[in-house]
């Protein structure tokens, strides 16, 4: 690779970098191009043509497999069940998390700093670490298979608490005091002032539950056991092991799951880069 | 107000990790009548002699070796290609950046036709008229020596974007003076990259190096769903064998044991990254 060269460079290395560039992005948008145009095809033509550029053109293309899915499993209770508990987590965590990085950024009480020390240090704790004892404790409690168990544990989050007080110490505090002298107390300081001035703070969090929860594989593949509450990670591992395995139904599955995420991303692409750059964090 | 999210890590991350701690050195099953015991480390000693285990750490580990440098340099190269003024940039860093929001669990079902044996395989067809008819197709995700390296490459695929996005706010960071300093002083390109973008990369770089590590010990979701673990332990993972134990089989003493384990090593990771950290507070 050439090194940089900010402020000027021959234009032939700008043309080399930019069909490099281009061969590059063929290359990598590839799996995603054969991901839709198999979805349309139909199934016995999936697998035969992946390995020519007919993997990259459905000829006669057709939504047949959208039917099928559709009929075959309970594709959109998947869907419900992964947005309502994703849309959960989100919204409850905004709200604890904030509050939590509030008042330990702003407000002074007793045992303050050795409880942020306590969650400064959970940070580093990779859930796969505590997988085992909550699956455990979930299913003497009876509460597998349910919504609860795939929301109330992941509403707290040592990470975002982390991120909101960093985000508030940096707030100037005269728009708070302002306030204050106002007669307004705490609670109503941070709905009212506080967090209108945080909401890319706000955003960065609200992507980072929403990637890592609707990617969540691991903790509902060991809580959920029917397609009651199976949200869609869990569900297509299964019905990719359905027999018959018709491609055509899987990839189009596929493509239901990553429209609500990829959509969301075209639409708040600033926040979900900036969110993902300067955390550089997920799952 | 720190109240409800304070108790609820207090409640769904430290105790469970304690009683995680706690459980390991029990014989606990699931659904056992039979009455639980304290066994000491014997959970650890018995996971430690497991070759299956250990087979699972050491594939834990290759996949780390080769997917941090990789992946690192990977999304090294692809951010100084994006940091350039290149037509069509945040066309190329939006597709670029797309596998990033994409779950493991459909990347991984997505890449299984990709990987199909025989040569109609996307993958094989790509390799047969890369290398001229040289490359005899294989079943990728059946092969002892070709299973990993498959993971490898899905992984990279999915993760590099997110890496490249952290690098390229890096180098966007570094003040255009200490290229124009460094021209000055007569450094030509390769010069200019060694000099002053490495160096001034550096904390990035580790961050990158150092999330990609703990992610290579979490490997899971591709295992699962693509290899379960096979062909003959050859893509077995530390967290599938901890979900095998715990959840197949029911045995959560075994599977808490090998958690422990897990957490020991991230860990032993995020310390050595301190490290890396304050020696360049030291020097510089």
């Amino acid at each position: 690779m050439n090194g940089k060269a900010k402020p000027r460079w021959p234009s032939w290395g700008a043309v080399a970098a930019w069909a490099l560039a281009c061969l590059l992005c063929l290359l990598y948008v590839a799996p995603v191009a054969m991901l839709v145009v198999g979805s349309l095809k139909p199934d016995a033509r999936v697998l035969v043509e992946a390995g020519s550029w007919r993997a990259f053109w459905a000829a006669g293309a057709s939504l047949a497999n959208y039917r099928d899915v559709f009929a075959r499993v309970d594709l959109g209770r998947f869907l419900l069940n992964s947005l309502f508990i994703t849309a959960s987590v989100v919204v409850l965590g905004l709200v604890a998390n904030s509050l939590a990085g509030y008042a330990f950024a702003r407000l002074a009480w007793r045992g303050r700093q050795w409880l942020f020390a306590g969650v400064a240090a959970l940070m580093v704790l990779p859930f796969e670490a505590i997988a085992v004892p909550l699956f455990y404790g979930a299913s003497l409690l009876g509460l597998r298979d349910t919504y609860t168990v795939q929301i109330v544990p992941f509403v707290a989050n040592g990470f975002a608490i982390y991120l909101f007080y960093s985000f508030f110490l940096g707030l100037p505090r005269e728009l708070e005091e302002a306030a204050r002298i106002d007669g307004a107390g705490t609670l109503r300081t941070f709905v009212t002032i506080v967090a209108p001035n945080a909401r890319p703070c706000f955003a960065t969090v609200a992507i980072l539950t929403f990637l890592t929860q609707w990617g969540s594989y691991l903790w509902p593949l060991l809580v959920t056991a029917g397609p009651r509450v199976r949200p869609l990670p869990v569900a297509i591992a299964a019905f990719y092991t359905l027999p018959p395995r018709q491609w055509g139904d899987i990839l189009a599955f596929g493509v239901v799951m990553a429209a609500p995420v990829v959509l969301l991303f075209l639409l708040f692409q600033r926040a979900f880069v900036r969110g993902v750059a300067t955390t550089g964090l997920k799952g | 107000m720190a109240a409800p999210a304070v108790i609820g890590l207090a409640v769904f991350v430290a105790l469970p990790f304690l009683a995680a701690v706690v459980l390991s050195f029990t014989d606990e099953r699931l659904g056992s009548p039979l009455a639980t015991r304290l066994v000491g480390w014997e959970q650890y000693r018995r996971v430690l002699a497991d070759p299956l285990f250990r087979r699972a750490l050491l594939n834990n580990l290759y996949f780390a070796a080769v997917v941090v440098p990789v992946q690192t340099v990977a999304a090294l190269g692809l951010a100084l290609l994006l940091d350039r003024r290149l037509a069509g940039r945040a066309l190329f860093r939006t597709l670029f950046f797309l596998p990033v929001v994409f779950p493991m669990a459909l990347v991984a079902v997505m890449w299984v036709p990709i990987y199909a044996p025989g040569p109609d395989g996307a993958m094989n067809a790509m390799l047969v008229t890369a290398t001229g008819g040289g490359w005899s197709p294989r079943d990728f995700l059946h092969d002892p020596a070709w299973a990993m390296p498959a993971l490898m490459l899905l992984s990279v695929w999915q993760g590099v974007g997110l890496q490249m996005v952290v690098l390229l706010a890096g180098l966007q960071a570094i003040p255009g003076e200490l290229y124009e300093a460094a021209a000055v002083d007569g450094a030509g390109p390769w010069g200019r990259f060694w000099h002053v973008t490495l160096p001034e990369l550096r904390n990035p770089l580790i961050f990158v190096a150092v999330v990609t590590a703990i992610l290579a010990f979490r490997l899971f979701d591709q295992v699962r769903i693509m290899t379960r673990g096979g062909p003959n332990g050859a893509t077995t993972t530390v967290i599938f064998e901890a979900v095998a134990a715990a959840f197949d089989r029911q045995e959560v003493a075994r599977g808490a044991a090998m958690t422990a384990l897990f957490f020991c090593i991230v860990v032993a990771i995020t310390a050595a990254q301190r490290r890396l950290l304050r020696e360049r507070e030291g020097v510089g």
